[in-house]
């Protein structure tokens, strides 16, 4: 079955008063806007938004309603939806805890666990290119008496497993390695860092966020204890997430972050988002159904976006791994050339960047500086992550569009022509401010 | 980030760039920022033997309103005389292109970049001037 986005030019004609009837533009024409920041979120597929639909209007009832036919409907909802989403980690449907997205997913993992071994130790273990929704929740049990070793990436952004190894002590509580970064698209070796966290008996949580759907998941294989997933970047809704929780071998307890009503195993109370969370099943089977097609054809569509662009332009750098990469990322900079001139030059096109003129905290990736990668190319790099509805004209045309902003914007750029006159930029006495 | 159309219009149609030659005696040339905090601008003036700025020039590494703001410094410097020039202020370029206040710092770039290359004028045209006496 084909996918059907609203923008899809050949699914939906255009019913506006503007176009009588004709069909829009479409998403490969490239007069609407170009979308490849798949990895900030994606749009609902439709098929998954026919799955949701029921449970926001006629099947409306609360999931812990046991007395009525209202109650039963909405729980068989989030029941096959659980076992959707454990399905494409090989887990049981008894193991998934629904959350509000993967923020919720990683503070309940990280706190959850900190808290409920604090007598047995103090010490986590995680990593400085992490999602905040990791990273923050690790500096605030630092300030509450906990220590956190910051384990780096190599310079392709890889989290070694031998140093993780390295830095257990008989006070370790948790490893937390993400699966896939999000912004440079790197694997992480999660099944080689699963087994040694369980040779030395340490709890191994990761936010799998932007491997799911993208990868080959399963808990088992990998040793993971706790896996933190999230609807939105999988074609399904925003607002629901899920944490996997390891019933057995060993069973993984943890202190609750919300009390209520004793939802979700007592994990997580709360009223269950049974739409959101019927949206996530379908956007889990969806994704295992097509992944193997999907991914091929978006790595394809990627790997021809850095050919063309390198192809064009000099003193481009690929950011992270050049293979241990999900399909849809890539992550260059683009020197002399900085990021949020080089978005604002591509108009019609959305991608992000690394660039601390894009940050509320000025400053530039946390991710890049992890990988040791200096702060000139981490203020000139780019993020392009495409996905599902990624068309070859779409990319074509991002080829074209990214040559033509780079090469106007070094003409523009003092460094460039200092670089030209064969200054060696490193040396230069920089009045900084 | 989104902006004004003034700013947009800086950045799309960006005045003056261009570079003249840095060793020229009635040619001031200011570089302040530094690639490791994401903008770098050079701005220079050709000054006429009367004081007045005659043609100014520049090239930025930077972000949108680092762009526009040192591409409007160009255009309000040109045609005024060097005491008027220097008396630029930042939070005038700041208004003019409805910077958001994260921005600010790139007119304050920007200010000191006309500093600069007038200063660079002032010490090479005071030097010629005392090797002449």
């Amino acid at each position: 079955m084909k996918p059907a986005w609203p923008l899809d030019p050949k699914s939906s004609e255009c019913n506006c008063a503007k176009c009588d009837g004709e069909k829009p533009a479409g998403a490969s024409a490239p007069s609407g806007m170009i979308y490849m920041d798949y990895n900030a979120t994606t749009p609902l597929d439709r098929r998954v938004l026919d799955t949701m639909m029921p449970y926001l209007t006629d099947d409306f009832g609360n999931a812990a309603s046991r007395s009525h036919a209202f109650g039963w409907k909405a729980q068989a909802a989030v029941d096959q939806a659980r076992d959707e989403v454990a399905k494409l980690i090989n887990a049981q449907g008894k193991d998934i805890v629904f959350t509000s997205g993967a923020t919720e997913s990683d503070n309940l993992a990280i706190k959850g666990v900190a808290e409920m071994y604090r007598s047995k130790g103090n010490h986590i273990i995680t990593c400085p290119a992490e999602h905040k929704a990791v990273i923050d929740p690790c500096k605030r049990l630092a300030t509450e008496g906990f220590d956190i070793t910051w384990v780096a990436p190599d310079a392709n952004g890889v989290v070694q497993p031998e140093a993780v190894a390295a830095a257990i002590t008989d006070k370790t509580v948790l490893i937390s390695i993400m699966a896939v970064n999000n912004e440079t698209g790197v694997i992480n070796p999660i099944a080689e860092i699963g087994r040694l966290a369980k040779q030395r008996g340490v709890i191994f949580h990761t936010d799998a966020t932007q491997a799911l759907g993208k990868i080959p998941l399963d808990v088992e294989a990998m040793g993971v204890d706790l896996m933190s997933l999230s609807a939105h970047k999988i074609y399904g809704p925003k607002g629901v997430g899920a944490l996997y929780v390891r019933r057995s071998g060993p069973r993984v307890r943890l202190v609750c972050q919300m009390d209520g009503g004793g939802h979700e195993r007592g994990l997580r109370s709360g009223t269950l988002n049974v739409p959101g969370i019927a949206g996530f099943g379908a956007a889990c089977r969806i994704a295992g159904d097509e992944m193997t097609e999907a991914t091929e054809r978006i790595a394809r569509l990627r790997d021809r976006l850095e050919e063309g662009v390198m192809a064009g332009l000099d003193k481009v750098q690929r950011n992270g791994h050049p293979t241990l990469r999900v399909c849809g990322t890539s992550n260059l900079s683009f020197a002399y050339v900085e990021g949020e001139s080089l978005m604002m030059k591509l108009a019609n096109v959305a991608v992000s960047s690394g660039s601390a003129c894009t940050s509320a905290s000025l400053e530039p990736s946390h991710v890049l500086k992890a990988m040791g990668v200096g702060d000139d190319l981490a203020h000139s790099s780019i993020r392009f992550s495409l996905g599902r509805f990624t068309t070859e004209a779409e990319v074509e045309y991002v080829i074209e569009q990214t040559i033509k902003s780079v090469r106007e914007l070094r003409q523009l750029s003092p460094l460039y022509e200092m670089a030209q006159e064969g200054v060696d930029l490193s040396k230069v006495a920089w009045k900084g401010h | 980030m989104q902006y004004g159309d003034k700013l947009n219009d800086h950045f799309n149609n960006p005045r003056n760039v261009g570079s003249m030659d840095k060793s020229a005696q009635d040619v001031g040339t200011g570089i302040v920022g530094a690639p490791e905090c994401g903008d770098v601008m050079k701005l220079q003036i050709q000054v006429a033997p009367d004081g007045t700025i005659v043609d100014a020039k520049f090239k930025t590494f930077g972000c949108g309103s680092a762009i526009a703001a040192s591409s409007l410094a160009t255009e309000w410097i040109k045609g005024r005389s060097v005491e008027q020039a220097s008396e630029i202020k930042n939070t005038d370029i700041a208004n003019e292109l409805a910077l958001p206040p994260v921005k600010v710092h790139c007119s304050v770039l920007a200010e000191d970049a006309v500093r600069a290359a007038i200063a660079d004028w002032k010490s090479k045209n005071l030097a010629a001037n005392k090797t002449e006496n």
